[in-house]
């Protein structure tokens, strides 16, 4: 702290807080300091307290113990409204708005501009526009929010805390489903709030990107606070460091590894499945598809691709209206996830809260879910055996906290999906569907379940693995799928192929080449 | 000792318990002997007995409605449906030559529980094959099912004279009421397949989170069905046990607002309409609560006319005790008092002694 920051210019003053849960300390006496102008970056693993911080932050919470001062003056949230009130606006890791209002009305919500007692709905459309606007929005007020995609409905919601005239804005992972032009966007759009003094909590996974924009970063550890630095004086390894808590080489570990197998996994060659002209309309175009046991097939592409809709067709989630599908040579229909869980294939859903996880069950329940439904209702695993197999998997994951009776809601992200990922591998299919697995997860996270991923394919199970992040579809994948416009544009195998390729292929003649491509 | 104290003061069922246990103490001063159980001709006699025996038919009822409504359901259609199985067992019995012989009471009840079975996978296809909303769905044979109970009885209140028959809502079985034994059988062999075997979990699950359930392989459809056929089978028990109890069928007031009183048991019990976690325990305590605050307001002399505003006063108190809403204000509030109070009751005095 070399810069005359006194506690005393802080917006942001919160000392000792303190969150506790039945059975989790979420927040262990964490200090946290935010000062105007400037651009604050909370890192930590899934699990470290981040999102407790914020709710207690922005009063979802009450703290157990510990003070917060909002400019000087004392305060003490009871609701979301009173911290909204006091000036401090959110937009959370998944869209909290309502996708069945227009985005004038998405806006605008609980600040609708009246005349003469009722809703002035041309002066609605005229402050949303001229917000649109001075973000460089191009969408339509008047259209429903439902019918933009996840990254616009992100954009609407940021649009709508600047709106509050926030003097503290909390970006809870504003970027994880946004491409390179709509990061940079955003980050315009910081810069100029920056500029006219607000505070700014930026937290998220991507750690260039923490670079790119933060003046500060505090990180937190299991609920406790590491320390809160300046970014450009803590290099990236020390940060990665301070936040898992020791040294980090499995990524590295992994690629070698990967470079090892590589040959003699290529040459399996047993296909499992294969599919022949599988498609569906609006969905995903007619497409051929094959995978060997033991093979891990990326998909790469861009956000609605067709990436999640082609591997939802081979999970059974969604039905095909065309094409046939053989396992083991022998055709199926894969016309429901019980078909398809009965062929061994296992389907983990990019949205764990809405279609993975039962959040009122414990994670000993939601572990043995599958395998249970699986035995029938009528022959119940006894509950001890269901206790070791969650204590087994909590253990193998290091799923936090380690209580197999805690409830799933009560978890972090990153936990939540390993739990989802303990169900699968419970079942023990012979294809794994993952998609998105390490979204909004931490980097300690990430590389634990792509060690997993990679264990499993040298066990013999087959793994269809879809990321945005190249990187990540690269390090692990025999071969890559590349997605476009609703249908596969090429499949490639993955001898050394590098970032740059894979960029290319995905933007290969497209209209406009140039400034496509995805978040890394 | 304690741990298991704090336990129960955090379960759902310990406010319902409260209101349980206060009703009861209302009722002993109002009416010393209220907890007297007396033994005549080996049978149990006592107001303790009467309410276990009137709200038989209710807790038939609420054990099918906690698993529908577990699984973000609910069933208007069972008031209708008591009426209907009594219509039918009182015609049956009325035109039959011989309605003292068991073996026609038997095959009369029978056509009646099958019947209402049949009503509930009605039910159950509307819900889960056709995808409509669980209370129009039922709403469409809780109005059409009193239609279908007045034809049968041809609008007639049908008296019966049938001693085996009668046997259901005035017998006994080792001292208790035949109705309190079969709804404790009921409920106890309900508990033991519902928790010993995964239908719990799956119906929790189905409740808390349809997609995922479906995504995990759950076939919830079949489930569901099941869940409203056992719900409508219990309701025609408990039409039975009713029109036994009366001695009569009356197609206009069997099982009238039974629908009601067993959604509001199931509420106290601490299972929420949003589905989800369900407790059959819970919905015992509710039932006990409904029905001893009815005799209570019998015995402390209140007219039977303001039952219902009773009843409304009892749901409020659950509702707020229940609600997460006040329990954090209250929890709030008892901090408040106990932290600042300290020093501010310090400081003026040691001011005034400066001074």
């Amino acid at each position: 702290m070399t810069q005359v920051l006194s506690p005393a210019d802080a917006v942001v003053d919160m000392v000792g807080v303190t969150m506790e849960f039945p059975g989790v300390m979420a927040l262990d006496g964490v200090d946290f300091r935010m000062y105007p102008g400037e651009v604050h970056s909370l890192m930590g693993e899934n699990g470290a307290g981040k999102s407790t911080l914020i709710k207690v932050l922005t009063g979802v919470y009450t703290a157990t113990a510990g003070d917060m001062h909002l400019a000087g003056s004392k305060v003490s949230f009871s609701t979301p409204a009173q911290a909204q009130d006091a000036g401090i606006s959110t937009v959370y890791q998944e869209v909290n708005l309502l996708p069945n209002l227009s985005v004038a009305e998405n806006i605008m919500l609980g600040r609708e501009p009246r005349r003469f007692g009722s809703l002035d709905w041309h002066a609605m459309r005229r402050r949303a526009a001229e917000l649109l606007e001075g973000l460089n929005l191009d969408i339509d007020p008047g259209s429903l929010l439902g019918s933009h995609s996840i990254a616009i409905q992100q954009l609407v919601a940021i649009a709508r805390a600047v709106d509050v005239n926030a003097t503290v804005l909390i970006l809870d992972e504003p970027t994880s489903s946004l491409d390179t032009d709509e990061v940079a966007e955003l980050f315009r759009v910081i810069r100029t709030l920056k500029e006219q003094g607000c505070a700014i909590l930026f937290v998220s996974h991507f750690l260039d990107q923490v670079y790119e924009i933060a003046d500060r970063l505090t990180i937190l550890r299991n609920g406790r606070l590491v320390g809160e630095y300046r970014t450009e004086e803590i290099l990236k390894i020390d940060l990665v460091q301070k936040m898992i808590g020791k040294e980090m080489a499995s990524f590295s570990e992994l690629e070698q590894r990967h470079r090892e197998s590589e040959e003699e996994i290529a040459g399996t060659g047993i296909p499992f499945l294969e599919a022949k002209g599988l498609g569906r309309r609006g969905a995903i175009r007619p497409v051929d598809f094959s995978i060997d046991e033991g093979e891990v097939v990326g998909l790469a592409g861009l956000l609605g691709s067709g990436r999640t809709e082609i591997a939802r067709l081979l999970g059974g989630i969604d039905r095909a209206d065309s094409g046939t599908s053989e396992v083991n040579g022998k055709a199926v229909k894969l016309t429901s996830p019980r078909k398809a869980l009965s062929k061994r294939i296992a389907f983990a859903s990019e949205d764990r809260r809405g279609e993975g996880i039962v959040g009122d069950l414990s994670v000993r329940d939601n572990i043995a879910l599958a395998l249970q439904i699986e035995r029938g209702w009528y022959r119940p695993i006894s509950p001890k055996r269901v206790t070791e197999l969650a204590q087994h998997y909590i253990d193998a994951l290091n799923i936090r906290p380690a209580d197999p009776h805690a409830l799933v809601r009560n978890l972090s992200g990153g936990n939540q999906q390993k739990v989802l990922l303990a169900r699968w591998l419970a079942v023990a299919p012979r294809l794994l569907i993952l998609d998105e697995p390490t979204r909004g997860i931490d980097i300690g996270a990430k590389a634990e379940i792509q060690k997993l991923v990679f264990n499993l394919a040298e066990n013999g199970m087959s793994v269809l693995y879809i990321s945005a992040e190249l990187e990540e579809v690269l390090r692990l994948s025999h071969r890559v799928g590349v997605m476009r416009d609703r249908h596969m544009v090429s499949m490639v195998e993955n001898d050394s192929l590098s970032v740059e390729d894979l960029l290319a292929l995905i933007a290969e003649g497209s209209e406009d080449e140039d400034e496509k491509d995805v978040v890394a | 000792m304690s741990a298991q104290l704090r336990n129960f003061t955090g379960s759902r069922v310990f406010w319902p318990v409260v209101i349980l246990v206060g009703l009861i103490i209302v009722d002993v001063i109002a009416f010393p002997g209220f907890l007297d159980i007396t033994v005549k001709e080996g049978h149990l006699f006592g107001a303790p007995i009467d309410i276990l025996r009137n709200g038989a038919p209710t807790l038939l009822i609420a054990v099918g409605m906690t698993l529908v409504i577990a699984t973000r359901g609910i069933d208007l259609s069972v008031g209708s449906i008591a009426a209907i199985s009594g219509a039918v067992v009182s015609a049956l019995l009325l035109n039959s030559p011989t309605p003292d012989n068991p073996w026609t009471v038997v095959q009369a009840v029978g056509i009646a529980l099958i019947l209402g079975f049949i009503l509930g996978v009605w039910n159950g296809t509307l819900v889960a094959y056709l995808k409509i909303q669980p209370i129009i769905a039922t709403l469409i044979l809780m109005t059409a099912g009193r239609g279908v109970a007045m034809l049968i009885t041809e609008g007639q209140i049908l008296t019966l004279h049938s001693k085996p028959f009668e046997w259901f809502g005035s017998g006994f079985i080792a001292g208790f009421p035949v109705a309190v034994v079969i709804a404790a059988v009921v409920l106890i062999l309900t508990m033991l397949v519902v928790r010993r075997s995964a239908l719990g979990m799956f119906i929790e699950s189905v409740g808390i989170n349809p997609e995922a359930s479906r995504q995990a392989g759950i076939r919830s459809r079949g489930l569901l069905l099941g869940i409203y056929a056992f719900c409508a089978l219990l309701a025609a028990l408990a039409g039975l046990i009713i029109t036994s109890d009366q001695t009569a069928a009356d197609a206009n007031n069997t099982g009238l607002f039974i629908e009601l009183d067993a959604i509001l048991a199931v509420v106290i019990g601490g299972t929420s309409l949003m589905g989800g976690r369900f407790s059959l325990i819970g919905t015992l305590v509710g039932v006990l609560v409904i029905q001893t605050l009815v005799t209570t307001v019998y015995i402390v002399g209140i007219p039977p006319v303001a039952t219902m505003v009773f009843k409304a006063i009892v749901v409020i108190a659950v509702s707020l005790l229940q609600s997460p809403t006040t329990n954090e204000k209250f929890a709030n509030w008892r901090k408040d008092r106990r932290r600042p109070t300290p020093t501010k009751a310090i400081e003026p005095t040691r001011e005034k002694v400066s001074a």
